[in-house]
């Protein structure tokens, strides 16, 4: 099974945000960056389904030079091979730029199963997976949490909300987009990240008509929407305070 | 013209579709509202109780359980008929599955998760709610709503003429064979019941440290749940988990201890009655939603905490 898996870099959890000048990204210059949590387990199921099925699995990534460093970790973990559309713009872009950037170099790969993560940690549309099956002419589902192949076919356990799931029956080649959790995540061991060295990395031309359908006019801290006492002083002092708001203010105790 | 596509599984509507006909509304458009379905009668007949232009029911055996090519397949012949300047839904996990397809085969451009309509645009949360940008776009386009943006109580009622659509849907057409939705096991924890709730997030750092919150929540008298990383991790069970993929617990207190507050979260939570966080960051959006919050390290602060209860 020739498997391709879609990740993204983003910026970390960790890092303080701070918006640009002009009000339209991040100030990421200084920033540092990992792999975007829900595509690490759509990687991971790609290992493990190549590990069950044999196969190949190929990263591919839409993003700038900078993105090379979740490439290389991707393919320290096990990925047998990497596409690199690079692009500046592709840092900023919206879901179908992105998805556009994507289709572009896996048109001509064949692939029997694209996985993506469900969402990104930064933009967090939720579209790029879908809309790239739409631009492969490939079936989809979404939010998946279990997967079983059979011949040509897919059998998927997707995620509905409150506590309900479904399974559903696609061919290959067919699209998911993989709902964090599904498995344990594997890192990288010093061995793999060794071979990752020797490993391809293809660099692709982002598509010169830049389909952005959407932009940022202004980015910003969200005001409170509620009045939150922000309580100070020692952790000795400070838990005092809250006990006795809740005791006698609040009375949730 | 904005057309609001109704949700509903098994006959029963989502309120969430409440929500979105409140927010075509308040922009003062005309509004239409499609059912999609097979034997959608009775749901097309609760929508038609808004103040809308009309309802349109596409009414077909293919589209009695939910796929997404069946959805877009019907949508898209809709749209091509009706022509709306904007397609609206509420951002729910089925929308997720077939709304960017849809744009994507109406060639419109697509926002997800707004949050408020403003001018022309959207606001919409990013970075996992902690920055929220003004999003402008081209044209026709398609529109998620996040579940709570806009009340339902704020849905201008009325009388909506009931029309069926004269879509016919090729059920060759349809990849997806779904199964009926089912539950796991029966949840052993119903949180929905707990008066206080300590929960944990990714701030707990590692397994062991889980202990400490189960100390904080037993000198509380709460139940212990957790954000979905920590489930995820298998640091806590599965049916402990609040959120949109897990419990939605209103409890009379909820504390919550290393939670940054994505919205997944804070959807399961946010009708608590008392809010408190404890977080390292301060710009965690979860002091957003919090009535008493305390920045600082959680492993200084939950010790403290169950000292003072003492």
């Amino acid at each position: 099974m020739k498997i391709a898996v879609c990740i993204k870099q983003v910026v970390t959890r960790e890092w303080q945000l701070r918006v640009n000048d002009q009000k339209t990204w991040i100030r990421d210059q200084d920033a540092s960056f990992e792999l975007n949590e829900p595509d690490a387990y759509a990687l991971e199921e790609a290992l493990r389904l190549k590990e069950q099925h044999g196969g190949e699995v190929i990263v591919c990534c839409a993003g700038p030079a900078r993105a090379t460093q979740v490439v290389r970790e991707a393919l320290a973990r096990g990925a047998d091979r990497a596409i690199h559309v690079e692009s500046d713009a592709l840092a900023t872009a919206d879901a179908a730029a992105v998805a556009g950037a994507l289709a572009g170099a896996l048109r001509d790969e064949q692939v029997d199963l694209v996985l993506t993560g469900l969402q990104s940690d930064d933009q967090g549309f939720g579209q790029v997976g879908v809309l790239l099956a739409e631009a492969l002419g490939m079936p989809h589902a979404t939010i998946i949490m279990a997967i079983e192949k059979s011949e040509g076919s897919l059998r998927v356990k997707r995620e509905l909300e409150g506590g309900w799931f479904q399974w559903v029956t696609l061919p290959m080649p067919a699209l998911l987009t993989i709902q964090s959790g599904i498995n344990q995540l594997r890192y990288a061991t010093l061995k793999g990240i060794m071979a990752a060295k020797k490993k391809e990395i293809k660099k692709a031309a982002a598509p010169a008509a830049s389909p952005n359908g959407t932009r940022i006019t202004s980015l910003y801290f969200p005001e409170k929407g509620k009045q939150t006492e922000l309580i100070t002083g020692t952790p000795a002092e400070a838990a005092r305070t809250l006990v006795a708001r809740l005791r006698d203010d609040a009375r949730a105790l | 013209v904005i057309l609001v596509v109704a949700e509903h599984r098994d006959g029963r509507l989502n309120r969430a579709t409440l929500e979105t006909i409140a927010a075509a509304q308040s922009t003062g458009d005309s509004l239409k509202i499609a059912v999609l379905g097979s034997g959608v009668d009775a749901v097309a007949a609760e929508v038609a109780r808004a103040d809308a232009a009309e309802v349109i029911a596409i009414d077909d055996p293919a589209l009695k359980d939910y796929t997404a090519d069946g959805f877009v397949l019907a949508l898209a012949a809709l749209v091509a008929a009706e022509a709306p300047e904007r397609v609206f839904l509420p951002h729910t996990y089925q929308t997720r599955d077939f709304a960017p397809a849809l744009a994507a085969r109406l060639q419109r451009p697509i926002v997800t998760d707004g949050i408020a309509i403003k001018g022309g645009g959207y606001v919409r949360p990013m970075f996992q709610g902690k920055l929220q940008a003004d999003v402008a776009v081209d044209g026709p386009h398609v529109a998620t709503f996040q579940i709570g943006a806009f009340r339902a109580d704020a849905m201008k009622a009325g009388s909506a003429p009931v029309r069926k659509a004269a879509v016919t849907i090729d059920a060759a057409k349809i990849r997806q064979k779904p199964e009926a939705p089912f539950k796991e096991a029966k949840q052993a924890v119903d949180l929905s019941q707990a008066e206080r709730i300590v929960a944990v997030g990714r701030g707990i750092k590692d397994q062991t440290n889980v202990e400490l919150a189960r100390k904080l929540a037993q000198a509380m008298g709460a139940e212990l749940a957790a954000s979905r990383p920590i489930c995820d991790a298998g640091w806590l069970p599965m049916d402990r988990q609040i959120g949109s993929s897990g419990q939605t617990v209103a409890p009379k207190l909820y504390v919550a201890l290393g939670i940054s507050g994505a919205i997944q979260h804070l959807v399961g939570m946010k009708g608590s009655r008392t809010i408190v966080a404890i977080n390292k960051d301060a710009e965690a959006p979860i002091f957003e939603i919090a009535d008493y919050g305390i920045v600082g390290d959680l492993f200084d602060i939950v010790p403290a905490l169950i000292e003072a209860l003492k």
